[in-house]
């Protein structure tokens, strides 16, 4: 008992001829069909050179365009010269010219040999499967594809919207349950005869003659109508991209190839001459006896069809420029933003760096500098603190940082000095977490040493400038995570929310408390100094309420004292 | 439900694709109008395989860098190099008439005017390059692609062709030394990535075209050292340097994009990323501020030469590029870990 291959050959004949010959140097029956739109003359020349080998035909010649009959009439023609011409054929396997054996040929005779009953042919309904091309799954067959979807698209599509429109279905013929499966197969000569010579075959041919992909769904089909023992899937590797074409393996995918255990890889490309010496060479029986294996190439693919489809979150190059909405994350990890706590607490950059281990900047977007951490003039991927090269695309800016420290939280303080461009990036940025302590810009001014029309010049800038801002966080559109609280409330029990968003952030010793505790600005007389504003005209109201007389308790008792933990 | 403002957007493509297309044609009768400015010094392009991968390039004084370049490609496998030499006097007309795989030509007039050789090799690129690939280089850069130590050229046009993809794009990316720029040493067909060993990897700014649709990519160290101040000057670091050709292609700037502008998408829109490689661009070889004091006087590399002296003038200072944040080059897979490539759907 033997294993028969039948070989469907278009292009790179050369590689055809070798796989052939290494085939029947194992003493299988080969059949192959060349496509007809090769050359006759290239055909004859192929003919001629494999005329040595013995057990080898050559069948009938059809036209094998992708997802036509062409490439069933070919199987068809070539099973039936194959179960006529060798009687000694058990199993038929049908592969390509551009499948490569990856194991030794006896392996898979004793595998079959073992399997003497079972069909290996990949096949299920269409409701179980996800891999549909074009939209199309069970409407492949009850509807009508005259056209062919490669050349004419355009007559496709509209042939197909015209008869969903009318409703027009066929009838799939005596009842058959279609099903669907890789069109590499390995059949039993019961079952594939069978297939070949059943009296209705006629009418199962004119039906999938016009059914959409044939190759993929007729033996996948009649298979289930007689074979005793189905085995649902293909012993060719053979893996498919979101798009529907064949992923092709080169010289630098040996080692993955010989760790997958399978017995037949397609497909190969033509020119991996690599790839060609070390499975067509005997040496290659080094490999274990074991169940192919195609898991880890399955992981891979996967990875690739990810990585094609959905890309790197947050990383905008050349190639990957994704529209709005479409971005899968603006950015590409968790980061802060600490608006206005800079300015109540003294010392709050070194404080948050030391409680989180993250890393934490001044003002980024702060107009004169990018003030980076420790004064850095350039961070990692040499952004540099140009404020001119940020504010030209700021979105670029922030994508940019947050991408090039990967694996190192960013936090970083805003606020209404600062340019405002990027706060609609930030606040539909999933990735951000925003804090906000309104009306805290007031203390700078409080603290400052400038004239009084000018700090109520500059106060009412600021506070119109924050509240656009607010807005916008306030929005519906906002993904960010996103915290206000006005000035008054906040420094009524500062360590709560401080507790809660350093929790948020990370997993520094949280789990006790803050052992440390941010020191606060000296705000004696900011309740008269906002009282002065609103007595020149300016009414500032972002920072809540204020009593113009300091609580004289408070005061006294420590005048710097810091809020306690717990 | 239609909407009508999807209309009025139709309407507008419409419309600038058939501005386009007459800017195609003015384009393409430029370079037909500019064909004599040329003149055959070497023509081997009888030679040319019909499946052969082409090179073209327009090119004055660069016999440093020129036996690596060659080379490189070459090993690629670059099946034809098409040249167009600008007044050379150094070497490099002797030494690419010697080449068994280069067609020269040459030519005295103007490279600006000539938008910078594209008139002349679109040329070229109509009489040779159609129905193959085209790989369009600047002598100073070096085209890698993912897996292209162990996959030749073919290998990545065959699958281009197999999904019907007619263009691929690439980043610029410059490469520099560690110290100042002159104080490296260079020898003709070494690897100058072994002396620029130096890139910026995190820095670039990208915004979409509309009229074209490419990608306007900018940073890198130019960007950083010479135009923090004026960004919207800084170089364009996108190009789309390998197309399948067809006779009625044309570059528009540079290769920063082409028409028609289908083949400036080799970019996803949809979250996903493309196939895509990078020019590794081997400006700052030792000979920079020679060169950039010529070039200034020449005035020849930029429409408005006058707007880009502090740019001469700071690289004929002899500048540190530098930087605490600059990464050292590592090959291809480190460039696709950091961002700036990758492999698509192609593995």
């Amino acid at each position: 008992m033997s294993v028969g291959i039948i070989m469907l050959v278009h292009t790179a004949l050369g590689r055809a001829e070798q796989v052939a010959r290494h085939w029947a140097a194992s003493d299988c029956p080969i059949v192959i069909h060349v496509d007809r739109s090769v050359p006759s003359k290239t055909y004859s020349a192929f003919v001629e050179a494999l005329s040595d080998v013995p057990k080898l035909r050559f069948c009938k010649r059809h036209r094998c365009e992708w997802g036509t009959w062409g490439l069933v009439a070919a199987s068809q023609s070539a099973s039936r010269v194959m179960l006529q011409e060798f009687s000694e054929v058990r199993h038929v396997y049908l592969a390509s010219g551009s499948c490569l054996p990856l194991r030794p040929v006896q392996e898979l005779l004793d595998y079959l040999a073992a399997r003497p009953q079972t069909d290996f042919i990949e096949s299920a309904t269409t409701s179980d499967v996800p891999w549909t091309i074009g939209g199309l799954d069970e409407e492949r067959f009850t509807l009508r594809f005259p056209f062919s979807w490669r050349k004419h698209r355009y007559l496709f599509d509209k042939y197909v919207q015209f008869q969903r429109k009318i409703g027009f279905r066929r009838r799939i013929p005596n009842g058959l349950v279609p099903h669907m499966g890789s069109q590499w197969w390995c059949l039993t000569r019961q079952t594939l005869s069978a297939i070949l010579e059943d009296p209705e075959r006629e009418r199962y041919d004119r039906y999938f003659k016009r059914v959409w992909i044939p190759d993929e769904s007729y033996f996948q089909t009649l298979a289930r109508q007689y074979s005793r023992q189905i085995e649902s899937r293909s012993l060719t590797l053979s893996k498919f991209d979101y798009q529907g074409k064949p992923h092709i393996f080169y010289d630098d995918h040996l080692q993955l190839l010989r760790r997958s255990d399978c017995f037949v890889a397609r497909k190969i490309w033509p020119h991996a001459n690599k790839l060609y010496e070390a499975f067509l060479t005997d040496a290659a029986g080094a490999m274990k006896r074991s169940e192919p294996n195609p898991g880890k190439i399955d992981r891979i693919f996967a990875k690739a069809v990810e990585r094609r489809t959905r890309g790197r979150p947050g990383l905008y190059m050349q190639s990957r420029f994704p529209v709005e909405t479409r971005e899968n994350g603006l950015t590409s990890a968790p980061y802060s933003v600490f608006h206005g706590f800079a300015e109540l607490f003294e010392n709050f950059e070194p404080w948050l760096a030391r409680m989180t281990g993250t890393r934490v900047h001044g003002h980024l977007f702060a107009p004169e500098r990018i003030e980076f951490s420790d004064g850095q003039m350039v961070m990692n991927g040499a952004l540099s603190d140009s404020p001119h090269l940020r504010d030209y695309n700021p979105r670029a800016f922030l994508a940019n940082l947050i991408w090039n420290t990967r694996g190192e939280r960013q936090c970083f303080q805003f606020g209404p000095r600062d340019n405002q461009k990027i706060n609609w990036h930030i606040s539909k940025d999933p990735n951000a977490q925003i804090s906000v302590i309104s009306g805290s810009w007031a203390v700078p001014l409080f603290k400052s040493n400038m004239n009084f029309a000018d700090i109520r010049r500059e106060a009412a800038r600021l506070q119109q400038i924050e509240s656009k801002h607010l807005e916008i966080l306030r929005s519906s559109w906002t993904k960010a995570r996103v915290r206000i609280w006005t000035m008054a409330e906040f420094i009524e029990s500062p360590m709560e929310p401080l507790q809660t968003i350093i929790d948020e952030i990370g997993p520094a010793q949280t789990t006790r408390g803050l052992a440390e505790v941010p020191q606060m600005a000296d705000l004696t007389g900011f309740g008269q100094f906002l009282q002065n504003l609103k007595n020149q005209g300016m009414h500032p109201y972002l920072m809540g309420n204020f009593p113009v007389v300091q609580d004289p308790q408070h005061t006294q008792s420590n005048p710097r004292k810091p809020y306690l933990v717990r | 439900m239609v909407n009508p403002q999807d209309d009025t957007h139709r309407l507008s493509r419409l419309f600038m694709a058939y501005r386009l297309r007459w800017k195609r044609r003015r384009l393409l009768l430029r370079a037909w109008r500019k064909r004599r400015q040329i003149t055959a010094l070497c023509d081997r392009s009888d030679q040319i395989a019909p499946d052969a991968i082409l090179c073209f390039s327009t090119m004055r004084n660069e016999m440093l860098r020129l036996p690596y370049f060659l080379d490189h490609h070459r090993r690629l496998g670059v099946g034809h190099f098409l040249i167009v030499d600008n007044g050379s006097d150094d070497g490099t007309v002797e030494y690419l008439r010697d080449q068994p795989d280069v067609s020269l030509w040459q030519s005295g007039a103007s490279y600006r005017l000539s938008r910078f050789g594209v008139d002349w090799l679109t040329w070229l690129q109509m009489r040779h390059g159609h129905g193959h690939w085209c790989l369009t280089l600047d002598a100073d850069e070096l085209f890698i692609y993912p897996f292209h130590e162990t996959r030749p050229l073919a290998a990545l046009t065959d699958w281009l062709d197999d999904r019907q993809i007619g263009s691929m794009g690439a980043l610029m990316l410059d490469m520099y030394p560690k110290g100042a720029l002159a104080e490296a040493e260079y020898r003709p067909g070494q690897d100058p990535t072994e002396v620029l060993q130096w890139f910026d990897s995190g820095n670039y700014m990208i915004q979409r075209q509309p009229r074209l649709e490419n990608l306007w990519i900018q940073g890198g160290p130019r960007a950083r050292a010479f135009f923090a101040k004026e960004p919207r000057r800084a170089p364009t670091m996108g190009k789309v340097p390998l197309v399948k050709w067809n006779r009625r292609f044309a570059y528009v700037s540079s290769t920063h994009s082409i028409l028609p502008r289908r083949l400036n998408h080799v970019y996803d829109e949809a979250g996903g990323e493309k196939l895509c490689g990078v020019l590794l661009h081997t400006k700052f070889l030792p000979i920079i501020t020679a060169k950039s004091a010529e070039e200034k006087q020449r005035g020849e590399h930029f429409a408005n030469s006058e707007l880009y002296e502090t740019y001469y003038d700071g690289l004929i200072e002899n500048p540190e590029l530098w930087c605490s944040g600059s990464r050292r080059y590592r090959g291809w897979r480190h460039l696709e870990a950091l961002g700036l490539m990758s492999r698509g759907l192609w593995l």
